[in-house]
């Protein structure tokens, strides 16, 4: 078993006095683990940063075998990634909700999503809006997307502004006005694909929408906690100006 | 399968010396064959110097470094800067800057870095111990000599932001060239990191 492909790390844990295990996120082997002979050695530590992009070799006798990487930086992402706390955290909640994926599934839409994340992390206002669209494939690639193209109600198209908490499915202005307090708000860039960073405000009510089906379907039923990392940057958001 | 040419005594010597670290079952039993042939002048003086480790070192309540008393040698030194603390992720790194003489301030062990991968969180470090400290009044700066690595510096910032609140200074090491390095070999993360902190020269 062999292949090579571009990715980035993801973490590494230590395995013995000199090697490390790579976990990896890929486009078509989604995210994998294998294992770096020599991994903690003094040169390889400096590639083996998570943020890193690599072209990794797997090689395993068989598939379900951990497997041996070869791994060859490409862009090193780790140093600029260390200058702000809000792209550290903002990686450190990627890698946390790519941990929510089996491992060996390739999910090449959320890959994308997470390819331009990753790319904006620097910013804060323009990270914090990409990870909420993250959020909202990852709810999609994990089997609990959201229905945002038309009104539940009436199917209108347009006016979308709230989501039914129970279908998640988008609202209209007019359709939700009688039970505004039982929806939460749908902020207009993750409805359509807009560009540029969308204002803060907007980013609060994306990640209480995201965080709120993730903790549902995602967190609760598996009895595990939103990373502490993501209450932080929705920390940072709520102290940006308008 | 091959008896045993040892009694279970060595063996379980063995063992447990293929444990440490640098050490496998062929060079634990070289370091066996050591011990017994110097039986005086190594394995007694060992197993007595193991003995009183196991019966006297402690770890200090006061910064987590390790010594034969609570608090250590390094809290109770007077002549140390009271108002300095430099917090280090091990014990190996306080070990570290003291063979440098880097700092004459006080340190404080946090035992480890966030790592959502290894499962340690903030209850797991001695984070809360250390935003204790930092608000006594006679702390003027914390020194962050974490590891320049993304955990290394995701728990540096993690600590800056809970001790906003301390009226300390928060400082952390420079990133950059090392001495006898060569630019034609570093990565660009730290050649980039190098340009931004550069100083007048």
């Amino acid at each position: 078993m062999q292949w090579t492909e571009d990715g980035v790390i993801l973490g590494t844990r230590r395995h013995g006095e000199t090697s490390a295990i790579l976990e990896l996120f890929t486009e078509a082997h989604g995210r994998h683990l294998g294992l770096v002979r020599g991994g903690r050695s003094r040169r390889s530590q400096v590639a083996l940063q998570p943020g890193n992009s690599v072209i990794a070799t797997w090689r395993a006798r068989l598939d379900e075998h951990l497997g041996v990487y070869s791994v060859e930086p490409t862009t090193a992402r780790a140093a600029s990634l260390m200058d702000s706390a809000h792209a550290l955290y903002g990686f450190a909640v990627l890698a946390a909700h790519l941990r929510l994926l089996p491992e060996r599934d390739p999910h090449p839409e959320l890959f994308r999503y997470f390819m331009a994340t990753l790319e904006t992390l620097h910013d804060p206002r323009a990270g914090a809006t990409a990870l909420a669209r993250f959020e909202l494939a990852l709810l999609a690639d994990l089997g609990f997307g959201l229905d945002l193209g038309e009104c539940a109600a009436t199917g209108a198209t347009q006016e979308l502004v709230w989501v039914s908490p129970k279908s998640g499915r988008a609202v209209s202005r007019s359709a939700g006005r009688p039970y505004r307090d039982r929806l939460l708000p749908l902020p207009g860039f993750l409805a359509m694909e807009t560009a540029g960073p969308a204002a803060p405000s907007d980013i609060a009510e994306a990640f209480t929408l995201t965080g709120f089906f993730l903790s549902r379907h995602v967190h609760v039923p598996r009895q595990l906690t939103m990373p502490p990392e993501r209450q932080r940057i929705v920390d940072m958001v709520g102290r940006m100006a308008p | 399968m091959t008896a045993p040419v040892t009694g279970p005594e060595l063996d379980r010597l063995i063992q447990l010396l293929a444990k440490l670290p640098g050490l496998g079952p062929r060079s634990a039993r070289r370091a066996v064959l050591h011990l017994v042939e110097r039986r005086e002048q190594l394995l007694q003086p060992l197993a007595g110097a193991l003995r009183e480790a196991a019966d006297k070192v402690v770890v200090c309540s006061r910064c987590g470094n390790i010594d034969t008393h609570d608090p250590c040698a390094v809290c109770t030194d007077p002549r140390r800067e009271a108002g300095l603390i430099c917090v280090v992720e091990q014990v190996s790194d306080l070990w570290a800057l003291e063979r440098a003489q880097a700092t004459r301030g006080r340190y404080h062990v946090l035992g480890g870095t966030l790592s959502p991968l290894d499962g340690v969180g903030p209850d797991d470090l001695r984070i809360a111990g250390l935003v204790e400290r930092a608000h006594a009044k006679e702390i003027s700066e914390i020194i962050i000599a974490l590891n320049a690595t993304v955990e290394g510096q995701t728990t540096a910032h993690y600590v800056t932001e809970l001790l906003a609140d301390a009226d300390v200074t928060v400082t952390r090491l420079a990133h950059g060239v090392p001495v006898g390095g060569e630019l034609d070999y570093l990565d660009d993360g730290t050649l980039a990191a190098a340009f931004r902190a550069r100083t007048p020269f």
